[in-house]
């Protein structure tokens, strides 16, 4: 059995009295994708920043393996305008980090051609990918991954998660994700976790969306859900300005047969 | 005269050599209003260090470093918004400072050239307080570059990412202490804070790093200060407001004029 390299021991978190988390157990192995759903308000962020030692759990213990490094991706990055830097410097302030790292990291990630980039002109897409090199550059066994999907788009949110999926079969790290839609986290993931103050109910992807607790708080799946996914089935990726790149010489003839765009 | 002037020249250029990288950090993390409270406090250190008989300069580093303590811990009970707060501690430090001078009928300050600075007043002393402090300041930034710019792009990550950002946050005020102290002979108390955020206002536009945007920001505060000095002696105006209106008409000329950015990537 791969090592634990966290478990949070009956987590609770109060403030002025009111409750934000109440006995939450729930633990991350090596190599292991965990994904921590909820509604709004249910207390997810303040369980990833109490991980993080950004905040203080009232009671209950988060017990770290010794070797625990954590890689974390912020939801969203704010750097004051009047601050110049590019992605290059941004990414030289992670502690201890090997600058000849740098730029595999990024091409790794398909963004190194925004080494010289100014971090204020990035995309969405663009900035989730920058977090999450420097994450990387961290050296971490255990990726800490806050909505990382925010603000991408469905293409790109398949990207994401196929990238990330990538990382933790390459690092064999263990993935801590939140996120507050289950379905496109749920193909990957092996565990979900489901919390709103107290853990509704946990599993494989599967077993949670059958479960009472989850269908009371996101309904039945499949009754009131408008969203269905539709799999493209494109042979073809595009580059960074838009045309379609194929190593067959027959570029433009991708399969319309379909899809229809 | 001339010996004068050449005093001067190198104190304000030591001043602004150390002003600028500072102000830039002061700028990234919107701390102009924070460093008019330091520096408005100064002018209680002044009279403090008459009335206890120390060097001034030691008793406007304590006092500041006191009060930014003391503004940390009250931000962090939260029991008013932060810019009331330092508006009121800017204000009731500065009123202080001078009810406190009026005390002192027995020794003679002249009041003004520590509200508005008095460079062609510096003594061989103060030139050596302000390159020992400067040098200082330069050794600690460069030293802890890294971890400040760090805590400055993002506290969280940094913290994540295991740097000291407590330690790193008090050195930060620790150094704007000791800028304001060794500034104030050259533009007083009302006007340090303009010599440290408008040579980094300036620089920002010709910048594509931090560390280019604060080397600029040091290179355009001496040349505010050398157009003042010269602006002083040719017009016969005050020395320091010269000074700064000389970085203002510099910034002014920056994002006048579309200047491009210099280009280097390594």
């Amino acid at each position: 059995m791969s090592k634990r390299l966290v478990v949070f021991d009956k987590i609770g978190i109060s403030f002025d009295g009111r409750v934000l988390l109440d006995n939450i157990d729930m633990s991350i192995s090596e190599g292991e994708i965990v994904t921590l759903i909820g509604p709004n308000g249910s207390g997810k962020s303040t369980l990833i920043r109490t991980l993080l030692g950004l905040q203080d759990a009232t009671s209950g213990e988060i017990v770290r393996h010794k070797t625990l490094r954590i890689g974390y991706m912020p939801q969203k990055l704010h750097i004051d305008p009047t601050l110049p830097l590019t992605v290059k410097h941004f990414l030289a302030l992670v502690r201890g980090v090997d600058k000849r790292q740098i730029l595999p990291t990024l091409e790794k990630l398909g963004i190194g051609h925004l080494l010289g980039s100014q971090v204020h002109v990035l995309s969405g897409g663009e900035t989730q990918r920058v977090l999450l090199a420097r994450a990387l550059l961290n050296r971490p066994n255990l990726l800490v991954l806050d909505e990382p999907v925010q603000g991408v788009d469905v293409n790109g949110q398949v990207e994401l998660y196929n990238l990330i999926e990538s990382i933790r079969n390459e690092l064999q790290c263990g993935v801590l994700m939140v996120s507050h839609d289950l379905h496109l986290v749920m193909a990957k993931t092996d565990t979900v976790v489901c919390i709103n103050q107290h853990v509704c109910c946990s599993g494989s992807p599967q077993h949670v969306t059958g479960h009472p607790a989850y269908q009371a708080l996101f309904g039945v799946p499949g009754a009131d859900e408008s969203i269905a996914i539709y799999a493209h089935q494109h042979d073809h990726v595009h580059d960074d300005d838009g045309r379609i790149l194929s190593d067959d010489s027959d570029a433009h003839a991708h399969n319309h047969t379909q899809c229809h765009h | 005269m001339l010996d004068l002037l050449v005093r001067a020249l190198i104190g304000g250029l030591g001043v602004a050599a150390v002003a600028g990288p500072l102000g830039a950090f002061v700028v990234w993390r919107r701390m102009a209003y924070f460093g008019d409270t330091l520096a408005h406090s100064a002018l209680l250190g002044v009279a403090l260090g008459f009335l206890f008989d120390i060097n001034l300069n030691l008793a406007i580093i304590v006092l500041c470093v006191g009060l930014a303590l003391v503004l940390v811990m009250l931000q962090k009970k939260h029991i008013i918004a932060t810019d009331t707060l330092l508006g009121i501690l800017a204000h009731s430090a500065l009123s202080l400072g001078l009810v406190a001078v009026s005390f002192l009928d027995n020794i003679r300050i002249d009041l003004m050239a520590y509200l508005f600075g008095d460079l062609l007043a510096i003594s061989q002393a103060d030139v050596y307080w302000i390159y020992g402090g400067g040098f200082a300041v330069i050794a600690l930034l460069v030293t802890f570059w890294k971890p400040l710019l760090a805590m400055t792009v993002n506290e969280e990550l940094a913290k994540v990412e295991g740097y000291p950002v407590e330690a790193i946050r008090l050195l930060l005020m620790l150094l704007v202490a000791l800028v304001i102290a060794v500034a104030m002979k050259i533009v007083g108390v009302l006007l340090i804070t303009s010599l440290m955020i408008i040579p980094a206002a300036t620089a920002r536009k010709l910048s594509n790093t931090p560390i280019q945007m604060a080397s600029f920001a040091s290179l355009i505060g001496c040349f505010a200060v050398c157009g003042g000095l010269w602006a002083s002696y040719r017009w016969d105006t005050p020395t320091g407001p010269s000074i700064v209106v000389c970085a203002a008409f510099l910034f002014l000329l920056a994002y006048t004029f579309p200047f491009k950015k210099v280009k280097r990537f390594g």
